[in-house]
C-alpha cells in the first residue's frame, strides 16, 4: 500500500518536474547570503538581513529610493500637522497578494501589531500613542512630545493585513506553547513578489506580483526570485563563479579581485553605513582584564588617545580591507543624517607620539588588557583585531585577543553584563540619522539611553545636547547640535572609529540592480539583460 | 538476548540522558541567544522578558529538568532562529544526512573493498604498496581543505558539478530524496566523495588484513590441497569469511560519518542535520543543539545495538575479537 | 586485532650490550630494511620532527612576537613568483606572517599536542584497561560501561563537548593562553578507550599464562606483576594505536579549528594556518593554506606509514 503511494507520488513528482523543465522560458533570478531570512513575519524580528528579505513581499506606508530619499509607498504623502501629529494619506486601489483591498483598518491593525510584545520593532514605533483613523485614506500618527523623525521610523513597520491575520490566529507576533505562528512561514503583503515556496535554511521561491500598484511605473523583471543560504563564504563564491548563482553578498575581501578578473562577473560596491569602531571600558575603577591594578587607565584620556594613534587604520583599509573601507574620524557616515565631511578626518597614525602619552599617563612600559572580537558578524572582523593587537604591541600594549563567535560574543560584552575592558563593533544608525549613534553609544546609560554604551562613557553636558536633538523640529538647527556632540565624542576619544566598511555584491554580467547602502536588497531594482 | 538487548535499550536511555545534561551544562558557553533574537533597538527591558519566557534565568539543572520533562512528551520546544518546533525541522533535514551518510558508506563499500582485495591477494605488488600509500594521502588533509579543493576542480574551473546544496528533490511522504533527480545525483557526487574518503581507506586497510588472516588460515590450506582453483578458494571461500567483519566495522562506522557529515555538510551547505547543528551553534539555538546531540547518541546506540545482535547471529566466538579492531 | 601480542622480547633483559644486539637481529628492524616506504617515512618523520625541534633556530621570524609583523607585507606570494622576496620564501598570510616560519612553528605545535594527546590518553587508556582487565568484576564492568557510552559518540563530537565544558567552567581571562592544554585534554579524553579495550583484552588473556600464575604463586606484588610482567606483552598492539591515534589527533585539532574551537589564530597550529588560509584558496593566495597542509599531509602520511610497518613487524603471522 504505501508502495504504492510512494511510486505515485514519485510519479507525479517526475511529472511536474518535466511539466516545470518544458514552461522553460521563464527569468529566473538566484542569488545567495550566508544568512536566513528566519522568519517571513515582518514584525517578528528586526534583524536587518530579515527585514530586508521580507519587504519584498511587505511594503511599509514610507520607502526609501536607491539613495535612501524617503519615498511614497503605501503612504501618498505625509506631514507633521502640529509638533505632536503626523498625518499621512493612504495610497488607493492597492490589493494584498490574496485579493482583499488595502485600508486603513489594516494601517492601524499592522502598527499595533508592530509594536506589541512578540514583535521586535517596538521600541522605534514607541513614542507613538495613538494611531487615529480620520476617513478611509487619512491617519494620523498622534505622539506626546515631538517625534521629528517619526517618517524615518515608519521604515521599518511593515503593513498586513488584518483580515488574513485574523483567519490564521496571527495577531500577536508572539510564538504560543511551542506552536508554530502562522506568518513565519506564510506570507500575505502587497509587495512586488509573492511568496511561492519557503523551505527554512534552504531554499526559499517567490514569484512576481503582476497586480502590484507600481508596477506601471517600474516593471518588474524577474519572473522567479530563487534564494538559497550558503554558510561558507567560499562555497558562496564557487558558487557564483561556477555559474550556479546569479548573484551573491557578502563577499570576502580577498576574493573581489579573483572575481572582478574572471570574465562573465562583475563587483558591486558602495560604502555602508556601518561604523567599525574600537570601544574602552571607561566606568569600571579596575578594569576586568588587565595587568593594572587599583586603578582604570582607559579613565585617562591620554590612554585613550594613544591607543587611537597606535592604529594604522590605513593599513588595515588597505590591507585587511583591500581597500574596501572608508576609513573614518566619525562614528556616523557618509549618507547619515548629520554627517560632518568637515569632522570626518582621522587623527593621524603616530606611534610614537602614542608611546610619549603612554609614558606621560604612567604606563612606559605599557601594560596588558583583554580584546574580545567577534568572529564572525562583520567582514574581517578577527583578521582587523589580530592587526590591532600587532600594532599596540608596538607602543609596549599587550593586548589579549579573544574571538569568538557573535552568539558569545555579544551575550558577554553588551548590556546587560558589559563584561569587557577593550573591544571591536560595529553601529548602523536605523533610522539613518545620527541621532540614533549618539543616543545608543555615547548617551549615560540608562533604560532607554546608553544601551550600546559599552564602555559606560558619562558626560552631562553630552546629554543634554542629545535631549535637545531629540525635539528639535528645525532641520538646520538639528543638525548643528549634532555636529556638535560629534566633536565633542572625537575630541574626547569616547572610541576609536576604524572605517566604514563598503557593501560589496558580485553578480553575473548580465544583471542590474540597485545597491543600498544599507545593504538592503530590493529586488524590484533587478533586471536580467 | 532478549536481557541483553532491554541492557542496552535502558543504556541509550542513560546515554541519552547524560549527553543531555552535559548539552544543557555547555549551554552558557555557547552564549546569549537573546542578542542574536532581538534587534539592536530593543529595550532592555524587552530583553529581559524575552529572557524570563525562554527560561534562560534558570539553572542549567532547571532547564534541564524541562527540556527532559518536554521531550519525554515528544515536544523538543521551538526554535529560537526559525521560530518552529524542533522536531519538525529534524525531520526536514534527517533524509539530506542519511542520505549523504549511505551513500558515502556505499561508495567507501565499493571503492575500498575491491581494492583491499586486491591488495590483500598480492601483498608485495607495487600496485598494492601505491593504493595503500596513496590512499593515506587521502586522508592525511582535513576534510574542510579536501571539499573546497574538489570545488575548486570540479565546479570552478571544469564546471562539471555544483558546488552546493542537493540540487532538486522529489517528496515521498515525509522523506525526500535528491537520488531521484539527475541535478540530485550531481549534487551528490562530491559531498559524498568528501566524506567516503576516509572510510575507503579504512576499509581497504580491513579488507587487506582480513584476506591475509584469512589465506593462512588451515580450512584454506585444506581447500587448496584439495585442489580447488586459486579463483574458487580466493573469492568463495576468504572473501566471504572477510565480508562478515567488514560489513560489521561499516556498520559502526556510519556512525562516525553521520559525525563527520558536520563537516562536509558546511562545507558543502547539504541541507541535512550536521549543517543545522553548526547554525544552531552560532546562533546559540540551545533547542535545536540539545535535541540534535540527544538524537545523535540515539542513533549511535542503535547502530551499536544491530551490530552487536548481528554478532549474536553470525557468530558469538566474533564478539569480543572484533571488539578490539573496531579500534582501528 | 587482539591477536597480535607482542613479538617476543620476554619481560627482563639484563645487559645493555645483549639488548641492543637482540634490537639488531630484531625483526623490527630486518622489516624496516625490506621495505623502502617505511625509509622514506621515517626519514620524513625525522626532519620533520628535527625541525621542530630546531624551530626557534632555524625559522626566519617569530611568528608568536607580533610587533614584528607588518600588516603591510600580508599575502606577499613565494619568493619564486613575481612580486615575491626572499625575505619571506614561502610567502606571507593574511597578517604578514612569514608563511615558512608559521608551518614551522605550526608543526612543532601540532607535534606537541598530538603527542601530548596520545602520551595522555595512552597513559589514562592503559592504566585503566589493565585495572579493568586484572580485577575484573564490578570494576571491569564499571569501566567498560563507561567505555561503551563514550564509544557510543564520534570522538569529534566528544572533543567538542569537552573543550566546551573546560572553557565554561574557567575563567575567561585564562582562556587563550590555556587553550592547548584545554585542546590536549579534550582529544585525550576522546581516544583514551581505544588503548583501554586493547589492553584489557590483552590482560584478560595475559592473566591465565603461566607465567603470571607462577609469578602470583611465588608472591610477587601484583602490581609489580601487572608493570614488570604484563605491561611488557599488551606493548605491540598499543604502539601501533599510539602511532594512529597521533595522526588523529593532529587531523582532530585541524577539524575543532574548522569549527571554531582549538588554538588561538595568534598562536596557530598546522590546522588553524590551514583553516585561516581556507578563507584564501579562492582569492589565489593559495599558498597560505597549501604549504602548511603539505606540511601536515607529509606529516601524518609518514606517522601512518610507521604505524603501518609497526603493525606488521608485531604480527608475528604477516611475515
Amino acid at each position: 500500500m504505501t508502495k504504492v503511494s510512494a511510486w505515485l507520488s514519485l510519479s507525479v513528482a517526475l511529472g511536474l518536474l518535466v511539466l516545470g523543465a518544458a514552461s522553460g522560458e521563464a527569468k529566473t533570478f538566484r542569488w545567495a547570503n550566508d544568512g536566513d531570512p528566519t522568519t517571513m513575519d515582518p514584525h517578528a524580528r528586526s534583524d536587518g538581513f530579515v527585514t530586508s528579505f521580507d519587504m519584498n513581499i511587505y511594503e511599509p506606508l514610507i520607502r526609501r529610493d536607491r539613495n535612501l530619499k524617503l519615498e511614497p509607498a503605501l503612504a501618498t504623502e505625509w506631514a507633521s500637522i502640529n509638533p505632536t501629529t503626523w498625518r499621512i494619506k493612504l495610497r488607493q486601489g492597492v490589493k494584498f497578494h490574496d485579493g482583499t483591498p488595502l485600508t486603513v483598518e489594516d494601517v492601524v491593525f499592522s502598527i499595533q501589531r508592530a509594536r506589541d510584545a512578540g514583535a521586535d520593532a517596538t521600541s522605534q514605533l514607541a513614542p507613538v500613542k495613538e494611531v487615529k483613523p480620520i476617513d478611509d485614506r487619512t491617519i494620523d500618527f498622534i505622539s506626546d512630545g515631538p517625534v521629528p523623525i517619526l517618517p524615518n521610523y515608519l521604515v521599518s513597520a511593515a503593513i498586513m493585513s488584518k483580515a488574513w491575520c485574523d483567519a490564521h490566529n496571527t495577531t500577536s507576533a508572539a510564538n504560543h506553547e511551542g506552536i508554530e505562528n502562522y506568518a513565519t512561514r506564510n506570507a500575505n503583503g502587497t509587495g512586488p513578489f509573492i511568496l511561492k515556496d519557503r523551505q527554512p535554511g534552504v531554499r526559499t521561491t517567490l514569484v512576481r506580483n503582476p497586480d502590484w500598484w507600481g508596477i506601471k511605473d517600474q516593471p518588474i523583471d524577474p519572473d522567479e526570485i530563487v534564494f538559497t543560504r550558503i554558510d561558507n563564504a567560499a562555497t558562496r563564491v564557487a558558487a557564483l563563479l561556477s555559474g550556479e548563482l546569479d548573484m551573491v553578498y557578502n563577499v570576502p575581501p580577498q576574493d573581489i579581485e579573483r572575481i572582478r578578473k574572471t570574465a562573465g562577473f562583475k563587483i558591486w560596491q558602495a560604502p555602508e553605513l556601518r561604523t567599525i569602531f574600537l570601544g574602552m571600558d571607561q566606568s569600571r575603577d579596575e578594569l576586568l582584564e588587565s595587568s593594572v591594578k587599583g586603578k582604570n587607565p582607559f579613565k585617562d584620556k591620554r590612554v585613550r588617545q594613544a591607543f587611537y594613534l597606535a592604529v594604522d587604520e590605513d593599513a588595515i583599509a588597505s590591507k585587511v580591507m583591500r581597500g574596501l573601507a572608508h576609513p573614518t574620524g566619525l562614528m556616523v557616515g557618509p549618507g547619515v543624517n548629520g554627517y560632518d565631511a568637515t569632522l570626518d578626518k582621522r587623527f593621524p597614525y603616530d606611534p610614537r607620539a602614542a608611546k610619549k602619552l603612554l609614558g606621560e599617563a604612567g604606563y612606559p612600559d605599557g601594560f596588558e588588557v583583554g580584546f574580545d572580537c567577534p568572529n564572525d558578524r562583520y567582514v574581517n572582523d578577527q583578521v582587523i583585531c589580530q592587526a590591532v593587537v600587532a600594532m599596540l604591541a608596538k607602543i609596549g600594549v599587550k593586548a589579549n585577543l579573544l574571538a569568538q563567535t557573535k552568539a558569545k560574543y555579544f551575550g558577554k560584552i553588551n548590556a546587560p553584563r558589559f563584561e569587557t575592558s577593550f573591544y571591536l563593533l560595529g553601529w548602523t544608525p536605523g533610522p539613518i540619522d545620527a541621532l540614533n549613534m549618539l543616543q545608543n553609544l555615547t548617551a549615560t546609560r540608562t533604560d532607554t539611553d546608553g544601551i550600546y554604551n559599552n564602555g559606560g562613557y558619562s558626560n552631562p553636558h553630552l546629554d543634554k545636547l542629545i535631549k535637545k536633538i531629540q525635539v528639535e523640529l528645525d532641520a538646520e538647527k538639528r543638525n548643528e547640535l549634532i555636529s556638535e556632540a560629534l566633536t565633542i565624542v572625537k575630541d574626547d576619544y569616547v572610541y576609536i572609529p576604524l572605517h566604514q566598511q563598503m557593501v560589496v555584491w558580485a553578480s553575473r554580467d548580465n544583471v542590474d540592480l540597485a545597491q543600498y547602502a544599507t545593504n538592503d536588497f530590493p529586488w524590484r531594482y533587478v533586471k536580467l539583460k | 538476548m532478549v536481557a541483553f538487548t532491554i541492557q542496552r535499550l535502558l543504556q541509550s536511555v542513560l546515554v541519552m540522558l547524560t549527553v543531555a545534561l552535559i548539552a544543557f551544562a555547555l549551554f552558557n558557553y555557547v552564549g546569549d541567544p537573546i542578542s542574536n533574537i532581538v534587534g539592536q533597538d530593543t529595550t532592555l527591558a524587552d530583553r529581559d522578558h524575552l529572557r524570563a519566557e525562554l527560561g534562560l534565568n534558570d539553572s542549567f539543572i532547571a532547564q534541564f529538568a524541562r527540556f527532559v520533562s518536554h521531550a519525554a512528551q515528544g515536544n523538543f520546544g521551538l526554535s529560537y532562529q526559525q521560530a518552529r518546533p524542533v522536531s519538525q525541522i529534524i525531520l526536514e533535514k534527517m533524509p539530506a544526512t542519511l542520505e549523504l551518510s549511505f551513500t558515502a558508506a556505499l561508495l567507501a563499500l565499493i571503492v575500498g573493498v575491491p581494492m583491499g582485495i586486491y591488495a590483500g591477494l598480492h601483498r608485495h605488488s607495487w600496485v598494492s604498496q601505491t593504493m595503500l600509500t596513496v590512499s593515506l594521502i587521502g586522508v592525511s588533509l582535513p576534510t574542510f581543505l579536501i571539499g573546497i579543493l574538489l570545488i575548486l576542480i570540479f565546479a570552478v574551473v571544469l564546471g562539471w558539478l555544483p558546488s552546493f546544496g542537493r540540487g532538486a528533490v522529489v517528496h515521498i511522504g515525509w522523506w525526500t530524496t535528491g537520488l531521484l533527480t539527475a541535478e540530485g545525483l550531481r549534487a551528490i557526487i562530491l559531498p559524498a566523495i568528501t566524506l567516503a574518503l576516509f572510510q575507503m581507506t579504512l576499509i581497504m586497510r580491513l579488507v587487506r588484513a582480513e584476506m591475509i588472516e584469512v589465506l593462512r588460515t588451515d580450512y584454506i590450506k585444506f581447500a587448496r590441497a584439495r585442489g580447488l582453483t586459486s579463483r574458487a578458494i580466493n573469492f568463495g571461500h576468504a572473501l566471504k569469511n572477510t565480508l562478515v567483519p567488514v560489513i560489521t566495522i561499516t556498520g559502526l562506522q556510519l556512525g562516525s560519518i553521520i559525525a563527520f557529515a558536520v563537516i562536509t555538510e558546511t562545507v558543502f551547505q547539504w541541507p541535512g542535520m550536521g549543517l543545522m547543528f553548526i547554525q544552531a551553534v552560532s546562533f546559540a539555538d540551545i533547542p535545536v543543539m540539545a535535541t540534535y546531540l540527544v538524537l545523535v547518541g540515539f542513533f549511535f546506540v542503535v547502530i551499536n545495538l544491530v551490530v552487536d545482535l548481528l554478532y549474536y547471529v553470525v557468530d558469538p566466538r566474533l564478539r569480543i575479537e572484533r571488539e578490539a579492531s573496531a579500534n582501528v | 586485532m587482539s591477536e597480535l601480542t607482542a613479538s617476543g622480547t620476554p619481560a627482563s633483559v639484563p645487559e645493555r650490550p645483549q639488548r641492543w644486539m637482540r634490537f639488531v637481529d630484531s625483526d623490527l628492524l630486518w622489516s624496516f630494511s625490506r621495505s623502502p616506504v617505511t625509509m622514506v617515512a621515517a626519514v620524513i618523520a625525522l626532519v620533520i620532527i628535527g625541525a621542530a625541534l630546531l624551530t626557534p633556530l632555524i625559522a626566519p621570524q617569530d611568528p608568536y612576537d607580533l610587533a614584528s609583523l607588518s600588516l603591510l607585507d600580508a599575502t606577499a606570494p613565494p619568493a619564486w613568483l613575481k612580486d615575491g622576496s626572499w625575505n619571506y620564501p614561502l610567502g606571507t598570510d593574511n597578517q604578514g606572517r612569514d608563511v615558512l616560519s608559521a608551518v614551522l612553528y605550526g608543526t612543532r605545535l601540532s607535534l606537541l599536542l598530538g603527542c601530548s594527546a596520545v602520551i595522555l590518553s595512552f597513559l589514562l587508556g592503559v592504566t585503566l584497561g589493565l585495572i579493568a582487565g586484572w580485577r575484573g568484576g564490578i570494576v571491569d564492568a564499571l569501566i567498560m560501561r563507561v567505555a561503551d557510552v563514550q564509544l557510543s559518540f564520534p570522538a569529534i563530537l566528544i572533543a567538542l563537548l569537552i573543550d566546551g565544558v573546560v572553557r565554561s567552567v574557567l575563567p575567561r581571562q585564562v582562556q587563550t593562553e590555556i587553550s592547548l592544554y584545554v585542546t590536549v585534554l579534550a582529544i585525550a579524553l576522546s581516544y583514551w578507550v581505544h588503548f583501554a579495550r586493547t589492553v584489557r583484552g590483552s590482560t584478560m588473556v595475559e592473566r591465565n599464562k603461566e607465567y603470571i600464575q607462577a609469578a602470583r604463586v611465588i608472591g610477587v606484588h601484583p602490581a609489580r606483576i601487572v608493570v614488570g610482567h604484563l605491561l611488557p606483552n599488551v606493548v605491540g598492539p598499543i604502539l601501533v594505536i599510539a602511532t594512529i591515534n597521533l595522526a588523529t589527533a593532529i587531523l582532530t585539532e585541524a577539524t575543532l579549528s574548522f569549527l571554531g574551537v582549538g588554538l588561538p589564530p595568534t598562536e596557530p597550529s598546522l590546522g588553524t594556518l590551514i583553516r585561516i588560509g581556507n578563507d584564501y584558496l579562492l582569492s589565489g593566495d593559495w599558498w597560505i593554506s597549501i604549504f602548511p597542509g603539505i606540511a601536515l599531509a607529509l606529516l601524518i602520511l609518514s606517522v601512518n606509514l610507521l604505524g603501518d610497518w609497526l603493525r606488521d613487524a608485531f604480527n608475528p603471522k604477516l611475515r
